[in-house]
């Protein structure tokens, strides 16, 4: 009665996995002969020759066996291109009869893939790629997306996504990503794709990007000149800066841009940076736009207000926005705090940042690990 | 069942301990320690697939021009119980926290997997207290006793003298001894109440306000001050508050500017793991230590709380008899 439980059974709906009768991607495997019967077919011809000799565990066919009645039959068989309809009446000679393949019918609708993959190619190519089939079906309509697509749409796609310079490892994650790119057609990627080239991104590097940001295929080409435009246009960027700073960091092209606007705005507003420093700031450190707003007021009011540093020596190490908390404390408690140029005992702040802890220890602080992890525990 | 998931699963239950920076929620660790330990789970090997029963015919030229057919049998492995498929083998971990910290204190955090949690129940009911080593400032009140709270108040702290600090925390240790007999439900003038006292193991019956069972003053260096209690049944808001209380009490005002869980139970600043190590093989690592030390600890422990306990309830059922 009420509209929660109506809404809550409709997705439950929603989210069951169609089958309509017509699969191109089921394929009932006639020419790799794989015969399955029923299981008290099989059953009859274990009790037969006893299995672990090996010549003469072949079975011989028994004929009221092969020729199983028609009702067997999976209902897909009549959706295959080439295959004619059979009549019930028509004679069959054995070959034929082994020929034909009586699986058992898939269900019309599932809870989940499970039930289809051993007898579609195409989920099972899915799987052999390492694409997720079950974070894929929890979301609404891509279980049913992948069973009506078909073999052919889906070598087709891949072998484009190969021609980007994709290796196969990288193809699962964006297949899981977004299984949508599947859907596209190959006309439109690949207006996408020359589109990015030309606007001079090297095809390697819009390979790069698809498989960082799997989203970035699946937007229209006005969109993405729309989002390069914006970023452009924002920063007051070259050509060149912008094609940089999106080669690194590709997910600035598929996220919202209303946080990067909020970002900016707090960079010179709150923060006071100038736009030629916030420019220099981006392009160092493309992750700024996509950090959170307020984690990144915190982060610039400890750098600057606790630990003293100006204006111009976060411009010059722009990464001294990223937490360094810890490690300053580290530093600060030993006396070795020191962030000046111009004074003896400098320490720069981007090596402050960017070593690993070990590295960090012996070169900068002159301590070991454990009394780096003992300080730790003091905090 | 008998994968190597599953194994692993079960050495993974038990207690451990985890250093909690400041400024973090207590949630925040807790779930992220359940996503690390869920990816070690899941990355293990897989159980080896079942296979099903196919036969593939074969059609062969026999010697004489005949075609024969024949059936193989086969074993074909099946792609429905493939982990991609059937999703991880661990979708959810039971991961219990301890006594809290609250996201301005740091310190020991205990938490607890699978099977631990009841562990966790027993360390909650046992008679442990914790240690907190809590920082102070003098000159300043805010409206929630810490240091980042909206400033209330400025006062003056130059006549205060380490004596006068003192002399305040035994006050305040005194009153809290009081309260500690109370609510142990012991007779005062009883012998076992006075052996218990010597040893200094009488411990809150029941449910309890806070209460402090020791404190002192680790250093003095105005307007700084750094305080060390054992606790029972406390909350961090109330250390807190403590100190509030003793810049008062110091014809003054003081804020805490940190508070920092030194030992929960057995769990010492030792065993806890900082934020970097807390990955699932040195977390398993931690809890087979725990549980080393507890199989250790235990038998000798609770012989003399049960003895004291019982000769209470019987005490009480004297009592209420005579009543």
């Amino acid at each position: 009665m009420d509209p929660k439980g109506k809404k809550r059974k409709m997705a439950e709906h929603d989210d069951r996995v169609y089958y309509n009768g017509f699969i191109s991607g089921v394929c009932v495997r006639l020419g790799q002969s794989r015969a399955v019967r029923r299981y008290s077919d099989l059953v009859g011809e274990e009790q037969g020759p006893t299995p672990g000799d090996s010549e003469e565990n072949r079975l011989i066919p028994n004929p009221a066996l092969t020729e199983l009645p028609f009702p067997n039959l999976p209902a897909s068989q009549e959706g295959l291109d080439g295959a004619p309809p059979l009549s019930p009446f028509e004679e069959i000679c054995d070959e034929e009869a082994l020929q034909i393949v009586a699986l058992p019918p898939l269900p019309p609708s599932a809870p989940s893939l499970r039930d289809y993959v051993d007898q579609s190619e195409t989920l099972s190519t899915l799987v052999h790629l390492g694409v997720d089939l079950s974070k894929l079906q929890a979301r609404r309509g891509v279980g049913s997306l992948l069973l009506r697509l078909g073999l052919k749409d889906l070598q087709d796609r891949l072998l484009f996504l190969r021609d980007l310079g994709l290796q196969e490892p990288q193809l699962g994650p964006l297949l899981t990503h977004n299984p949508f790119i599947l859907t596209e057609t190959l006309h439109n990627l690949r207006a996408r794709v020359l589109y990015l080239q030309s606007k001079r991104f090297r095809l390697e590097d819009v390979g790069s990007m698809v498989s960082r940001a799997p989203y970035l295929l699946s937007f229209s080409v006005q969109r993405l000149d729309n989002r390069l435009g914006f970023y452009q246009r924002l920063l007051q960027l070259s050509p060149h800066k912008t094609r940089d700073i999106v080669t690194r960091l590709p997910r600035l092209l598929c996220g919202s841009l209303e946080p990067v606007k909020e970002n900016l705005k707090v960079c010179e507003l709150e923060l006071g940076f100038r736009p030629n420093e916030i420019q220099h700031i981006v392009t160092t450190i493309p992750k700024l736009l996509t950090a959170n707003k307020k984690r990144l007021t915190e982060t610039f009011n400890y750098v600057h207000n606790t630990m003293g540093i100006s204006h111009a020596l976060i411009v010059k190490f722009p990464s001294s926005l990223l937490c360094i908390r810890e490690r300053h404390l580290f530093l600060r408690y030993l006396g070795k705090a020191q962030y000046d140029p111009a004074l003896p005992g400098y320490l720069p702040l981007d090596r402050l940042v960017s070593l690993p802890d070990r590295e960090f220890c012996c070169q900068l602080a002159s301590a070991s690990l454990q009394d780096f992890e003992l300080f730790q525990k003091t905090l | 069942m008998g994968s190597r998931a599953v194994w692993m699963f079960r050495g993974l239950e038990g207690l451990f301990a985890v250093y909690k920076p400041p400024g973090v929620h207590w949630k925040l660790i807790r779930d992220g320690i359940e996503t690390n330990l869920l990816k070690g789970l899941n990355s293990a090997p897989p159980l080896e697939p079942r296979k099903q029963i196919a036969f593939l015919p074969e059609i062969r030229e026999g010697s004489d021009g005949s075609t024969e057919l024949t059936l193989t049998a086969t074993r074909l492995p099946i792609l429905a119980n493939h982990p991609l498929v059937t999703g991880p083998q661990f979708k959810k971990l039971h991961v219990g926290v301890g006594h809290r910290l609250d996201a301005f204190s740091s310190g020991v955090l205990v938490l607890g997997v699978g099977q631990g949690n009841k562990m966790l129940a027993d360390l909650c009911n046992s008679q442990t207290t914790r240690d907190y080593t809590v920082e102070g400032e003098f000159g300043l009140a805010t409206e929630d006793f810490s240091h980042t709270g909206r400033l209330v108040e400025r006062t003056t702290y130059d006549h205060i003298t380490q004596d006068d600090l003192e002399r305040v925390l035994g006050m305040i240790q005194g009153s809290n001894q009081k309260a500690l007999i109370t609510y142990s439900n012991i007779d005062l003038s009883s012998q076992q109440a006075y052996e218990l006292a010597v040893k200094g193991s009488l411990y809150p019956h029941g449910k309890s306000p806070p209460i402090l069972t020791g404190l002192r003053c680790l250093s003095f260096k105005p307007p700084y001050f750094t305080l060390e209690m054992q606790c029972v049944n406390e909350t961090q808001r109330v250390l807190r508050r403590v100190v509030h209380e003793v810049g008062l009490e110091l014809r003054s005002t003081a804020v805490c500017t940190g508070v920092r869980r030194t030992r929960d139970g057995p769990f010492s600043l030792q065993a806890a793991l900082t934020h970097k190590h807390w990955s699932f093989p040195e977390i398993t690592e931690a809890i087979r230590q725990s549980q080393f030390s507890w199989r250790k600890r235990t038998p000798k422990e609770p012989q003399p709380q049960n003895k004291n306990t019982e000769k209470v309830r019987m005490k009480r059922k004297g009592a209420a008899g005579q009543d």
